[in-house]
């Protein structure tokens, strides 16, 4: 009996040093940038004087910078297609892949390896790729690329188009909306900037490898009898796709979403390399925002209160996902 | 044997498009490896942006020569020193996280106490969080430690960060483990650490692998820490170098890329001879996978 | 199980090497020892001088350069750490200084802006006040009057000026404007006409580059001179002037009109990078501050030609570098050596001519300086002086960043009465409207 209490004793002991280090790393550390960000402190001297929801609600007015406002049309248009490119190239190459191919290892490693490599590196690279070059000095990257192979048509700005996609106030659509109160939605603020798409090609580059793994793995947990049985029923490939793989790959789209969401929300590395804010903040996102603000300009408190915004919405995603995983895991 | 032929040929023109759709994704994966291998060949005569896609003359090194040693003409600083740094930050970093992790996960798994259903998922949350969340605190505690501004700093927050997912991937491989190994040797008398280090320790092997490479990868690849904790560039890691060379126009793009496939080398390395266990760490990051 | 022993033999080993890699490889160069115990004859200043500065490149490297070699004739014993981090204004290295001090990890010494821009590194806390320094070595008498002002925050003096810029400058292509038979413009009207002739030849009229975030604001900072004057200008930091101004909505639409001239890859581009359109001889003008001058002679170019920024003659608007000295510094005496240095004629003379500025002192001898250097000498002694904003002379470093930010969005948006509302409400939020 006594044995075993010592173990007990051990066991925590073993434990302790990590709980201690999450407890203060982690949760302290969150505890003390959420109060940041109620305080005064925007210089490099510590000003704990509170300020109540100032710095809040400084992010969120569009004067006199909106910068916030535009950081986070960015983040929902960047979650939004990656979240669509990573998933569908990471469905179709699995499928592809799942043909019992020859020389499956090597596709995969080379579908996978830019996982391996630094959302640092990625950037370099796809930064000389994607430079647009100019009508003076010529075209340089992927657009010299389409010159070469007679798609000279495709050239474009990439990440220094500042265009903004969004609905026009003197089209009818837009007209209704305004028509109806909602100009807002009617305005650059609900949009689709076009630099994205570049940060969209390189994120996808690097991210779907991943996504093409999770399905792959779970293409090869379906039984071959369920294939056979609604090919028995009369279906064809396609609509055993439709009705009977998919639906079985739900529960990996949903982690793949969550997984890959919560990168998206808190990109920033890749953001640093290949873009910076962009042609008036169109590549701009929080978690940039914040390190820009919190150690470029001293501003503590805003940077803090960006954080906390960050690691709500990032919580909002991350949270019940542990929650049922960790209930499933009890359940069996 | 004509029905043979023709029932043959529709699945012929599948696997045609198979493949040709394989080769077409696997283009757009290769293209910048392409362009980082010639570019990095090209002497400087040749680098010109319109000649990106051109194939080089020959074997010319310039460019990593420049990234790696740097060049005083052009006041280009080299990147060596820097690679040192991530190799001096990276290998001790991830030693200890996995030993941290193997301690962890063995309890965790092995020695349930009550409570530890809520803590380990409440250690997990720390993986997901945006470390923006704890940059300001982080900075004025490590200044406090004084760990602030070296790689012994950057490695006790890696270790620190680096609790979780080690713990996790610990966790569910000693979760495989049949308890009856163990009740069997607590029968024979042994103690928690003597089933550690005889049972558990000898098995965990390939669990240590997988999470030596993640925690080996992800530090090697990790900018915001690197950047937030090392200031000065003689102690700065690979990547934060890279960047700042990225930065600077001086800077020519074909020396840039030359660093960043000198950056890319040693995690690339990994993956081509320990893939398989990539994957795995890579799919116990989803959690289940 | 043998071949598991085997695989716990190389972990221990392996955590044997990390041990010994933690123990001996991370620890940073030792500093040289101290003199030898035995009576050294006179004391010679040894050890490191820490210098921080974004001057990786060009003209700006060049003069540092110079300075450290007069230095190191002086010191020869003393090790000169350059700690550079590039990008262009220093937005990256300003990052990195801030954690520093902040981190109580202090280089000696650093590169600012002299004026309200060093509200932002709280001298009171970070930064040794250099009056003693001023009145030993005479300064307060070499300086002109003007930028003994500027320097003053708080009562105190917390940097060395070692040169004085020029930002209203229009850059332009000789050869462009002879074969097209073009003057460089004195109004923006005038700009207008010349930058249609430009247009319809296929050159870029006016080339900018806007990457780094301040360079819109410092191009709109000219227009601001332009439509206001220099008094008016003045004013707008100090409450004097309101921004709600129609004079200011009258600058922005000027500024929204300019932007349709310039390059269409400028948010891609640096300053330098942009100002490569001129020596190519594929854009035409470019306004950019006058350390232009020196990375044109970097560049070996010699087909340039100056002008004020259009409907700014006669007004000069100036910032200076300055480098401060930092509480804690680890070499106090050779960081006051530095400075010394750094604030004398042979300091200043070596410096500038490469910099492509003018002394901060007034006693530099102009033979010393290039064509381009002298009109400015000629002008800063006759001109009426402005702050800069973009360049952290005019307003403290808050306000300034979200000026930048405004008008970086408008660079794109072109909304004029909300980036109006905008600049006055940022005015307001410092405390200088109403």
């Amino acid at each position: 009996m006594r044995r075993v209490s010592s173990d007990r004793i051990i066991a925590l002991a073993m434990l302790t040093p990590s709980v201690i280090a999450i407890a203060i790393f982690v949760y302290g550390f969150i505890g003390f940038t959420g109060f940041s960000s109620f305080t005064n402190w925007n210089s490099l001297v510590p000003d704990f004087s509170t300020v109540g929801w100032r710095n809040y609600e400084r992010l969120f007015s569009a004067i006199p910078t909106d910068r916030f406002l535009l950081d986070l049309r960015n983040t929902v248009s960047f979650t939004i297609l990656f979240l669509i490119a990573c998933i569908v190239l990471g469905f179709l190459l699995a499928v592809l892949l799942d043909q019992r191919v020859k020389g499956e290892g090597i596709f995969r490693s080379i579908f996978l390896f830019p996982m391996a490599i630094s959302f640092i590196v990625t950037g370099v690279v796809w930064r000389w790729l994607l430079n647009p070059g100019t009508v003076q000095t010529g075209s340089s990257g992927v657009n010299l690329l389409f010159e070469k192979i007679g798609l000279g048509f495709l050239r474009w700005g990439w990440f220094t188009d500042p265009t903004i996609w969004h609905i026009k106030p003197d089209t009818g659509l837009g007209q209704f909306l305004v028509g109806i109160g909602l100009d807002g939605i009617a305005s650059p603020y609900f949009g689709v900037p076009v630099a994205i798409f570049s940060l969209v090609i390189a994120a996808t580059w690097q991210m779907s490898g991943y996504t093409m793994a999770m399905f792959l793995a779970g293409l090869r947990g379906i039984p071959e009898e369920l294939r056979e049985a609604a090919r028995v029923d009369g279906a064809n490939e396609i609509q055993i796709y439709r009705h009977v793989i998919i639906p079985l790959l739900q529960p990996i789209t949903l982690s793949a979403v969550i997984v890959l969401g919560h990168i998206s929300l808190k990109i920033f590395d890749l953001v640093v390399s290949m873009t910076g804010p962009g042609p008036a903040f169109a590549t701009d996102v929080p978690a940039f925002f914040m390190w820009d603000t919190t150690f470029r300009g001293n501003n503590f408190a805003q940077g803090a209160a960006i954080a906390t915004i960050l690691l709500v919405s990032v919580a909002v995603l991350i949270v019940p996902y542990l929650i049922n995983t960790m209930r499933t895991e009890a359940e069996l | 044997m004509t029905a043979q032929t023709q029932t043959r040929k529709p699945i012929r023109a599948s696997r045609i498009a198979i493949y040709a759709a394989l080769f077409l994704a696997a283009a757009f994966y290769l293209l910048p490896v392409y362009v980082l291998f010639i570019t990095g060949m090209k002497s400087f005569q040749e680098v010109n942006l319109s000649r990106m896609w051109d194939l080089p003359s020959g074997f010319h090194f310039d460019s990593y020569i420049t990234a790696w040693f740097g060049s005083e003409k052009e006041s280009i600083t080299g990147l060596a020193g820097n690679f040192m740094n991530s190799i001096y930050l990276a290998i001790p970093a991830t030693l200890f996280s996995a030993v941290l992790g193997s301690l962890n996960g063995y309890v965790l798994a092995k020695w349930k106490f009550r409570g530890s259903n809520i803590l380990f998922p409440l250690m997990l949350f720390g993986m997901f969080i945006p470390y923006q969340s704890i940059l300001i605190p982080l900075v004025q505690v490590l200044k406090n430690m004084s760990l602030y501004g070296s790689i012994q700093g950057l490695i006790f927050v890696h270790v620190v960060y680096g609790i979780p997912i080690t713990t996790l991937i610990f966790r569910n491989y000693f979760a495989e483990i049949p308890t009856e190994l163990i009740e069997a040797a607590k029968i024979d008398g042994a103690g928690i650490l003597g089933i550690y280090r005889h049972i558990l320790f000898p098995i965990s092997m390939p669990g240590f692998v997988v999470v030596m490479i993640w925690q080996f990868q992800s530090i090697w690849n990790d900018f915001l820490f690197g950047v937030i904790v090392t200031s000065r560039p003689t102690v700065q890691p690979m990547t934060v170098a890279l960047n700042n060379m990225a930065g600077s126009y001086v800077v020519q793009w074909n020396v840039q890329m030359a660093g960043a496939l000198i950056a890319a080398l040693p995690t690339l390395l990994v993956f081509i001879f320990l893939g398989r266990y990539f994957m795995r760490g890579l799919l116990a990051g989803s959690l289940k996978g | 199980m043998s071949r598991n022993m085997r695989w716990a033999i190389v972990l221990c080993l392996a955590l044997i090497i990390l041990s010994i890699v933690i123990a001996c490889a991370p620890a940073p160069t030792p500093a040289p020892t101290a003199a030898p115990p035995t009576a050294a004859p006179k004391p010679v200043a040894r050890g490191k001088l820490e210098m921080f500065s974004w001057w990786t490149a060009g003209g700006e490297a060049d003069g540092l350069n110079a300075m450290y070699d007069i230095y190191k004739k002086t010191y020869p014993t003393v090790d000169i750490v350059n700690a550079t981090v590039a990008g262009g204004a220093g937005t990256n290295a300003k990052a990195v200084l801030a954690t520093r001090l902040s981190g109580g990890d202090p280089p000696d010494s650093f590169q600012l802006h002299a004026g309200l821009e060093v509200e932002s590194y709280a001298p009171d806390k970070y930064l040794q006040p250099l009056d003693a320094l001023y009145t030993s070595e005479g300064l307060d008498k070499a300086f002109p009057k003007d930028l003994l002002t500027l320097l003053k925050y708080q009562d105190h003096y917390w940097g060395m000026p070692v040169n004085i810029h020029r930002a209203n400058v229009l850059w332009y292509n000789k050869k462009i404007f002879t074969d097209n038979n073009l003057q460089p413009p004195k109004t923006w009207d005038e700009f207008y006409k010349v930058a249609d002739t430009l247009k319809a030849k296929n050159i870029v009229p006016l080339v900018i580059g806007t990457k780094e975030g301040w360079e819109a604001g410092h191009t709109f900072e000219t227009v601001l001179i332009a439509s206001l004057g220099a008094d008016g200008y003045r004013g707008l930091w100090t409450g004097k002037t309101q921004w709600t101004d129609p004079k200011v909505t009258q600058a922005l639409e000027t500024y929204k009109k300019v932007m349709t001239y310039v390059n269409t890859d400028h948010s891609a581009l640096t300053w330098d990078a942009a100002a490569q359109y001129l020596v190519d001889g594929k854009g035409a003008m470019h306004i950019m501050g006058d350390w232009t001058d020196g990375w044109f002679t970097s560049k070996k170019f010699t087909g340039y030609g100056w002008a004020p920024a259009p409907g700014t003659t006669g007004v000069f608007d100036a910032l200076s570098d300055s480098f401060a000295a930092t509480k804690g510094a680890k070499n106090q005496d050779n960081l006051m050596n530095w400075l010394k240095l750094a604030g004398s004629k042979a300091g200043q003379e070596a410096f500038n001519p490469k910099k492509g500025s003018i002394c901060a002192r007034t006693d530099c001898d102009p033979k010393l300086f290039n064509e381009y250097l002298q009109s400015a000498m000629k002008d800063w002694s006759s001109n009426a002086i402005v702050p800069s904003v973009a360049h952290g002379a005019a307003a403290v470093e808050k306000w300034a960043t979200v000026y930048k930010d405004i008008l970086n969005s408008f660079a794109t948006k072109g909304d004029v009465a909300a980036a109006q509302k905008s600049l006055q409400q940022v005015c307001v939020d410092n405390k200088m409207c109403k």
